[in-house]
């Protein structure tokens, strides 16, 4: 059984993370190197309840640090390296944790040809599934965040990964991602909710991260077949409603917003045609959170 | 070659050997793999026993084999509408390298990732076949004049282009040394050898012994060291595949002499041999029509053998920077004469510093 992240001690962790961390998270596996704080405070915030396997095989080796040269001192800036390689231009210093979860997203999404990923986020109760695609502003990662606050099992926020031997989803069980006023809403909803460091001013807006409960990270490795998928929108003064969303537009929708759909080719087309004939697909509108939170538990029960 | 190094060359060689690798190792070699463009061609030579290998590992070659499989599925449909294209223009389009493995299904193709297609035509069709791509969509990145002059006097190719709604890239030479190489050979006679390719009309593959030599060419002429290895796995696989025939290795050296290109096949030889033991008759680099002698035979070794294994950081040597800067430099030298040289690098350093 492998120790968790949240047994060690601070000094332990940033001892740990100059030398190399091993974490998993779900399928993955990942070796991440940082001297960063806030990626130390970020991990024992967000990723307390994630195992720590002992050496082996990793699938991405990362780091999250300060750049050399003058910009380690003027003004500040941190990279992100997936095995000494820089994939992204360098941020502020102090945004070192959310660049470290946009790199972890980057290593998946740009490397995990062996399932179908959705740019989606996914829920399951009940032993039912439920998919959110989103587009942005859609107010997609508020209703990720409150349903996970209320006892759904949550399995991804960002990238709904689709194993292409049986069809089911696999669950990544990483921390909520949070934009501007979603921040807030879910700190005034859920007093209890565990919310990392408020990134400010990134290219994203404000960005914070949420963790994801105990139960869902023990449970990463549970696959969970979907039910359905709801394409949320967020509009002021509505009542929550669900309304049919045709088949054939979801198709397209999940096609046109995959990773690696055209990339799979004849693959990624029989597994997203099983997907969407075994889901009930719906638009879903609301305004008020507890609103939505009764229609959706509705919707599995 | 450091020892970080050897289990990764070790699986190119004898590739049943990855189902005895721990996974420290696997850890190491998915990496050097990765790097050097060369994942895909591991799950390749691994597909025949992957349920012997870690399922985690298996995943990756996997996914780079989706990968290659795609932009083969990519190229063939690429080449169809380019085909339409040329239909007008006259003499032969040859394919070079990845495309031409890709179309004509050769042995380097099986989990070969490339980046654009290589394109050969006789230089009186350069302006026709510009023309036609041009009406087609295709456009060439913005260039300054320089670089305009560079490519269009000095270059045997014309400036990339790029499918204005594909977005695929497309290189159209017309030799396979660049005009002010200090080497000279006759493409006339690589073009006139060419063979037709089944299923694409409009195109045709170098014959067997000239896709080794110009892919030793483009290897040991040109300053792109991140894909040496890569290069090399391509000559190896060749060589195994047609090496097969005792009548091909004459038939190459003969080429070889024929085209004036036995430089770059001595180099090919050495090194496939070395790193990758390549099969080929004994003594076969003795009787190669033009070799180094022992000095910068020695020389050349100290700068290649660092350049093949620069791709990964675990596997560079405090020789590997030097190495690469004196093999860019090299490139150069065979590229230009001085005069033309001398002007160029210090233009690239100072546009280098502008940016």
């Amino acid at each position: 059984m492998a120790v968790k992240l949240g047994k060690l001690s601070p000094t332990a962790l940033r001892r740990q993370l100059a030398r190399g961390l091993d974490l998993r998270t779900g399928p993955f596996r990942f070796l991440i190197r940082s001297h960063s704080p806030e990626v130390a405070r970020g991990l024992a915030t967000l990723y307390p309840d994630f195992p720590l396997p002992l050496d082996g095989f990793r699938d991405f080796h990362i780091r999250a640090d300060k750049v050399s040269g003058p910009r380690r001192w003027y003004r500040p800036q941190c990279n992100f390296w997936f095995d000494g390689l820089t994939p992204f231009k360098p941020l502020p210093a102090n945004h070192a944790f959310p660049l470290l979860e946009w790199g972890m997203n980057w290593c998946i999404a740009g490397h995990a040809q062996h399932y179908l990923m959705l740019h989606a986020a996914v829920l399951e109760r009940h032993g039912r599934a439920v998919i959110l695609p989103g587009d942005p502003g859609a107010g997609k990662s508020t209703l990720t965040a409150a349903l996970t606050l209320s006892g759904w099992r949550l399995l991804s926020d960002e990238i709904t990964l689709i194993d292409r031997k049986d069809g089911l989803i696999v669950p990544l069980a990483r921390p909520v991602s949070l934009k501007n006023q979603s921040i807030e809403i879910i700190r005034a909803a859920f007093p209890q909710a565990v919310i990392g460091d408020i990134a400010l001013d990134t290219h994203k807006g404000t960005v914070a991260h949420l963790k994801p409960p105990t139960n869902s990270v023990e449970r990463m490795d549970e696959k969970a077949r979907a039910a359905h998928i709801v394409f949320p929108r967020w509009r002021a003064d509505t009542v929550a409603r669900l309304t049919h969303h045709s088949k054939a537009d979801a198709f397209i929708h999940a096609a046109t917003h995959g990773f690696n759909y055209s990339l799979l080719g004849r693959l990624g087309y029989e597994l997203n045609a099983a997907l969407i004939d075994t889901c009930e697909c719906w638009d879903f509108e609301y305004s008020r959170l507890d609103e939505a939170l009764a229609v959706f538990e509705e919707l599995v029960s | 070659m450091k020892p970080a190094c050897d289990a990764f060359l070790h699986a190119l060689r004898e590739p049943t050997v990855m189902a005895g690798f721990d996974a420290e190792t696997w850890d190491r070699v998915v990496r050097q793999a990765r790097t050097s463009g060369l994942l895909g061609r591991l799950g390749a030579l691994a597909s025949g026993f992957s349920e012997r290998l870690p399922e985690a590992v298996w995943q990756h070659l996997e996914a780079a084999l989706t990968l290659a499989e795609q932009q083969r599925r990519a190229v063939h449909w690429e080449l169809r509408q380019l085909g339409r294209a040329l239909e007008r223009t006259e003499g032969p389009v040859v394919l070079l390298k990845g495309a031409a493995y890709a179309a004509a299904d050769l042995a380097p193709a099986a989990g070969r990732i490339f980046t654009d297609i290589d394109l050969l035509v006789p230089r009186a069709q350069l302006g026709a076949t510009e023309g036609a791509l041009m009406l087609d969509g295709w456009i060439t990145s913005p260039h300054d004049a320089y670089d305009i002059r560079y490519y269009r006097e000095w270059m045997h190719e014309l400036p990339p282009m790029r499918h204005i709604r594909r977005q695929t890239w497309l290189d159209v030479h017309h030799n396979i040394l660049p005009e002010t190489a200090r080497r000279k050979t006759q493409p006339a006679l690589f073009l006139a050898a060419s063979l037709p390719l089944p299923g694409f009309p409009r195109f045709s593959i170098p014959q067997p012994a000239d896709q080794v030599l110009h892919s030793a060419t483009h290897l040991f002429h040109e300053g792109e060291w991140q894909h040496g290895l890569r290069d090399l796995v391509d000559l190896d696989a060749l060589l195994r595949a047609y090496g097969a025939d005792p009548a091909f290795w004459p038939q190459l050296l003969a080429r070889a002499k024929t085209l004036n290109l036995g430089r770059p096949l001595y180099y090919a030889l050495r090194y496939a041999r070395h790193l990758l033991h390549t099969p080929m008759p004994q003594g076969l680099e003795l009787v190669c029509p033009e070799q180094p002698g022992h000095l910068a035979a020695a020389l050349l070794d100290a700068l290649f053998l660092p350049a093949f294994a620069s791709a990964h950081a675990e596997c560079k040597t405090p020789l590997s920077g030097p190495a690469a800067f004196a093999l860019y430099v090299r490139s150069h030298w065979l590229r230009m004469p001085l005069h033309l040289l001398i002007p160029h690098l210090l233009r690239k350093a100072h546009k280098s510093e502008d940016n």
